[in-house]
């Protein structure tokens, strides 16, 4: 963590991304108004003192919404991830570990998987259960399922020949024991790398879905929902498709920041050198 | 006579590769009494790792013992179950690897490594391991161990984490130790270190051990009994001097020609051994040695030698030519 907070791209990173994750926070419980409250009189005002985002085409304030919808934008990501990253572990170290048949159909499943773009498969995905944030979370998340697999599973067998699990099995131990202290925390550093990489990805997807209507309900503040709302009076106003599109393209950033900062960290050779500084 | 610790009968051992089916360990037999030290020795490629891995069944991918017993202590380990295999391994066998470097998990401190087979094979709480595996580590020679606990294997140099593997394969004060060319990633100062303390340790707890080499210094200063393989056979076996002083096969004669001496013409080059170890994927008649033996006879190539007595007892050989009635003298 020490290590972390010295390099920069990383800093920035988490800086920007827990400005993003308190805001978001806080807008679940005060907005500077309602993010719903529709007031006609003061449709397309431009950001100032009073609303410092603006107000859209039923007169809502920007900021408010932002501050409201940050959740769900932010829960598809990171549900959606987390259900990818559980499932897509869990088949990529059992058939890199067992092998054979199991890792074979494990492997084909994946492979049919990952033969879709993500958001088509998404939008595959969304458009049979309907749309929804509880299905746009499940269908981002299976399509990610083989990203986490394949990297897990890839880890799994390179680690699997390294002297040291034999070592371990000579030690005594079983193969769950090899597995949770022996392999896993060796393939943790790309997992976590890939983690942050794709809640940016899986934002993106989400918001995507939303922006194509397969998402939120309109009503609601997702920022995908909200550019898809703008669209239609881009020219009365920036800031209605700006504000929102900069608030996914920070959280992204910010996640790729950090991914790339984790990435140059969990490197076993810069951790070997920095031990004896 | 003692009941051996370790007595392994005709183990047979092969190993799939693109070529076909090698048969890596071929009918090998061998001995090892309660905390006798013996000495495996022959080039590489002749079957002293795999002899070892099938004895703890930790053999590579698409290897299999198709033949023999190892009974440790009378009981068969072939024939366990893989929990009783595990509750054997690191408890009442420990194994020393070759390359201390990559046989630590680099992601643990080492203490932890060490407490590993405490807590697992005798239950030990956090506390009591932590206090064994300092003494341990002082006991395998690691200055300020309660500091060292917590260092990465990273931080400790080639010869302190082969310590830290002895401490690991001795932590549960096992009956058989099993070194795998414990010394040969190691630089000669370090080498010697390492062996007396092996040494040490088997004195001291009665462990026996067997060390597997392809060093026959190494092996004339630790061991009791050598046996030499060569192709995946056992090739003579005896005692330290039977093997030294009474040599009675061709390719322990070249082995012990290779050695190099104190005193020796620093311009005389050391002494090989013609051509190489046969392609243990074809099916050989004769002995395994016949191409590089300089004896070599019609017969030799024919009928290989059995494993049979000679003078002294326990001194056995495979040789047609040094056999009663040979043409060796």
């Amino acid at each position: 963590m020490r290590r972390l907070l010295h390099h920069p791209s990383a800093t920035l990173g988490l800086i920007v991304l827990t400005f993003v994750v308190i805001v978001a926070i806080v807008g679940l419980f005060w907005t500077p108004y309602d993010p719903y409250a529709v007031a006609p009189r003061q449709k397309f005002l431009p950001p100032d003192a009073v609303h410092l985002m603006g107000t859209d085409q039923y007169g809502r304030d920007i900021l408010s919404r932002i501050m409201y919808g940050g959740h769900l934008t932010l829960l598809t990501g990171f549900l959606s991830i987390a259900m990818a990253l559980s499932i897509g572990i869990t088949f990529g170290v059992v058939g890199g570990w067992v092998g054979g048949r199991t890792d074979l159909a494990i492997v084909a499943t994946m492979d049919i998987l990952l033969a879709f773009p993500a958001v088509l498969l998404a939008l595959g995905i969304v458009a049979v259960l309907g749309g929804s944030v509880t299905n746009v979370i499940v269908a981002v998340g299976i399509a990610t399922i083989p990203v986490f697999n394949r990297v897990a599973r890839a880890a799994v067998l390179s680690v699997t020949a390294r002297p040291y699990v034999r070592a371990a099995v000579a030690m005594g131990c079983s193969d769950r024991q090899i597995i949770v202290r022996h392999v896993l925390p060796n393939v943790a550093g790309p997992l976590v790398v890939l983690t942050a990489i794709t809640i940016a990805g899986a934002i993106l997807i989400g918001s995507a879905l939303s922006f194509l209507g397969l998402g939120a309900p309109p009503p609601e503040p997702e920022w995908g929902v909200m550019l898809n709302d703008a669209r239609a009076y881009m020219q009365l106003g920036w800031w209605l498709t700006v504000m929102p599109g900069v608030a996914i393209a920070l959280t992204v950033l910010a996640l790729n920041l950090l991914g790339d900062g984790l990435r140059d960290l969990l490197d076993p050779t810069s951790r070997a050198t920095d031990a004896h500084a | 006579m003692t009941t051996p610790l370790l007595d392994v009968r005709g183990l047979s051992t092969q190993l799939d590769s693109d070529t076909g089916v090698v048969r890596a360990v071929d009918g090998v037999s061998l001995t090892i009494d309660p905390g006798q030290t013996l000495g495996l020795v022959g080039e590489s490629g002749c079957g002293k790792s795999m002899t070892a891995r099938s004895i703890v069944r930790l053999l590579p991918s698409g290897g299999r013992t198709v033949a023999g017993q190892v009974l440790f202590e009378g009981r068969d380990l072939l024939t366990l179950d893989a929990g009783a295999m595990r509750a054997m391994r690191g408890h009442h066998i420990g194994v020393i690897f070759q390359d201390p470097s990559t046989s630590l998990n680099p992601v643990h401190p080492i203490g932890n490594q060490i407490a590993e087979p405490l807590r697992l094979h005798l239950g030990l709480s956090a506390r009591a391991a932590r206090d064994r595996v300092v003494e341990l580590l002082s006991r395998v020679g690691i200055p300020r161990p309660q500091q060292r606990i917590s260092d990465y294997p990273h931080q400790l140099s080639g010869g302190m984490r082969q310590r830290v593997m002895i401490a690991i394969a001795v932590a549960c004060e096992p009956r058989l130790l099993i070194a795998d060319e414990p010394t040969t990633a190691l630089d000669v100062t370090i080498q010697a270190q390492i062996l007396e303390l092996i040494a040490g340790l088997s004195s001291e707890t009665g462990t026996a051990v067997l060390l597997i080499t392809h060093d026959l210094g190494i092996a004339a200063g630790m061991c009791d009994r050598i046996d030499v393989m060569y192709a995946g056979r056992m090739v003579e076996t005896g005692s330290l001097d039977d093997l030294f002083y009474r040599p009675r096969m061709p390719y322990t004669w070249g082995l012990l020609d290779a050695l190099p001496q104190l005193g020796m013409d620093r311009h005389t080059r050391l002494a090989t051994i013609e051509g190489g170890p046969p392609d243990l994927s074809a099916v050989m008649a004769g002995c395994r040695f016949a191409d590089r033996c300089a004896w070599t006879r019609d017969l030799c190539r024919s009928t290989e030698p059995l494993l049979t007595a000679r003078s002294d007892a326990g001194h056995l050989a495979r040789c047609h030519g040094t056999d009663a009635g040979g043409w060796i003298g």
